[in-house]
This record gives structure tokens, sequence and C-alpha cells, in this order.
């Protein structure tokens, strides 16, 4: 179901940084807990085409995580992080790594800060920083699995259409 | 070094050349002029522009004029609009998923 809270992506040209901002319609708890919660996550981080597996996710301060995205075709995109920290209700600090780059070690920080809001309602705050500009460009490009996975499809259902 | 759209619009000088020439052409003293920066480093982000699609030479008479060639730019807009789908998608999603939790917490 679409909701009225708009996401905003903000990311000025010529900067190493962007920023997602969105707000729900729910207690700070309750998105902080889907946000941290394994079993919560899986429904709602993957992209719609794809399937997502949790390899390891600890959220601590000094934890770590790893999942991938799995593709119909079976190709699973990986990535991992550690966990800086986590201040209950307010803040998750984590590094983040898209293991499919021709060369590794292409690493960001993410910082989520959630915000209590009138209402019973809540903003949250994604900056990511990146390693150079290039990388923070590069990320958004390559690290887009919904393109490599809606070009397969589309393959597909030119196969299935005899083309 | 990478040459595309976001190379070019990665510096705050190169951003100013293209909005001065973006509606008249202008040839390279013109466009040195408006700048406090050195006629040769005017030339080199000219270079890094041209070279990224987004000014293309003409010559008119003796005169080269640079003008601005906008389509690249598009990319851009693409790159974005495309990420912001994508968490769009997400927090709809997080969005039912929060809506179930809130109708919990309230029942408890």
């Amino acid at each position: 179901m679409a909701s009225n809270n708009q996401t905003t992506i903000t990311a000025e040209p010529g900067k190493q940084e962007l920023f997602i901002t969105r707000e729900f319609d729910a207690s700070r708890e309750n998105v902080f807990k889907a946000f941290t919660t394994p079993e919560i996550i899986v429904q709602w981080l993957g992209p719609r085409e794809l399937k997502m597996r949790i390899d390891k996710f600890d959220p601590k301060s000094g934890g770590g995580y790893r999942y991938v995205h799995i593709d119909p075709a079976g190709n699973e995109y990986g990535f991992h992080g550690v966990i800086h920290e986590v201040l209950p209700l307010q803040r998750v600090i984590q590094t983040f790594e898209f293991e499919g780059l021709p060369e590794a070690g292409h690493v960001a920080m993410e910082t989520a800060r959630f915000e209590e809001l009138p209402g019973n309602r809540t903003r949250v705050t994604i900056q990511s920083v990146f390693q150079s500009v290039a990388d923070r460009d590069g990320m958004v490009q390559s690290g887009m699995e919904r393109g490599v996975v809606d070009s397969h499809q589309r393959l597909d259902e030119l196969f299935e259409k005899g083309i | 070094m990478r040459r595309d759209v976001f190379q070019a619009i990665a510096d705050p000088t190169r951003r100013d050349i293209i909005n001065l020439i973006a509606v008249n052409p202008l040839n390279l003293n013109a466009i040195a002029d408006n700048f406090d920066v050195s006629r040769p480093a005017i030339s080199q982000h000219i270079k890094i522009l041209i070279e990224c699609g987004l000014i293309n030479i003409k010559k008119k008479g003796r005169e080269r004029y640079c003008e601005v060639q906008a389509e690249p730019l598009n990319q851009v807009s693409d790159w974005i609009a495309q990420f912001h789908k994508l968490w769009s998608e997400r927090f709809d999603r997080l969005d039912d998923i929060l809506k179930k939790m809130e109708s919990n917490t309230n029942k408890s």
C-alpha cells in the first residue's frame, strides 16, 4: 500500500555522501525494532523481485551482518558490514560493502537516526558516507540489483516470445 | 580517469561553466572572463566537459564557441530516480509491517 509519507533522497553533485529520509506513522519503538530485527528486515529490505537471505545479523555495538539478494536465475548479490554502534531507539552506525563490485575495499559508513515526532510518528534519516564521489555515484549505479534483475526478466520475456 | 556526466558535474567551477553557457554559447576567453581562476584552469575544465560529452565546440568564422549538450544530464536524474524508487518500495512495504505492529502494540 502506498503511503502519503514521501521518501527523500539527497545526493548533491560532487559530494561523497547521500541522505535517505522518510517519516513513518508508527512509534519509534516499532520503527527501531523493524530496522534491527532480522525476521522483520527480511520482509521489507529486499527489492521486490528478489529473495533475501540473512546469513548473519548481530545488531549490537561490535556486531556484524551479511545478507544476500537472490534473483530468479539464482544469482546472489551479497552485502556485508560491521556494526559500530547500536544506541537503542536512537541510532545505528555500521559499514556497508557490496560484494559484487569489481574490486573489494569500497566501503561506506551508514548512520541511521531515529527521531520521535508528534502524533506517534517517527522520522528516519540514513546518511551514507563513501570513500570518494566516484564510489558514491558508482554504488548507486552498479549496486542497483533491480536494474540487473529487470534486464534478466526482460530477456526471459523475449525468449518466451521466441524472439 | 572517469569521463562521464557524474565526473563532469562533480566540480563546482564546471557546474558554473555549464550554467553560464547553457543559454548563450561563448568562446573560451568570454567564459574565462567570468571566473577568478586562470585561463589555463578554465581551459582544462572545458577539456574535461568536452570529454564527458557535455560541451560541443562550434566554429563560427575564426571563433570557436562552447555550447552545452544537455542530454547526458538526464543520466543524473535517472540515477536518482531509480535509487529513489528502490527505497520508496522498501519503505512502502515497511509501512504495512509497521501498521500491523502498531495495532498489536495497541491491543496489548
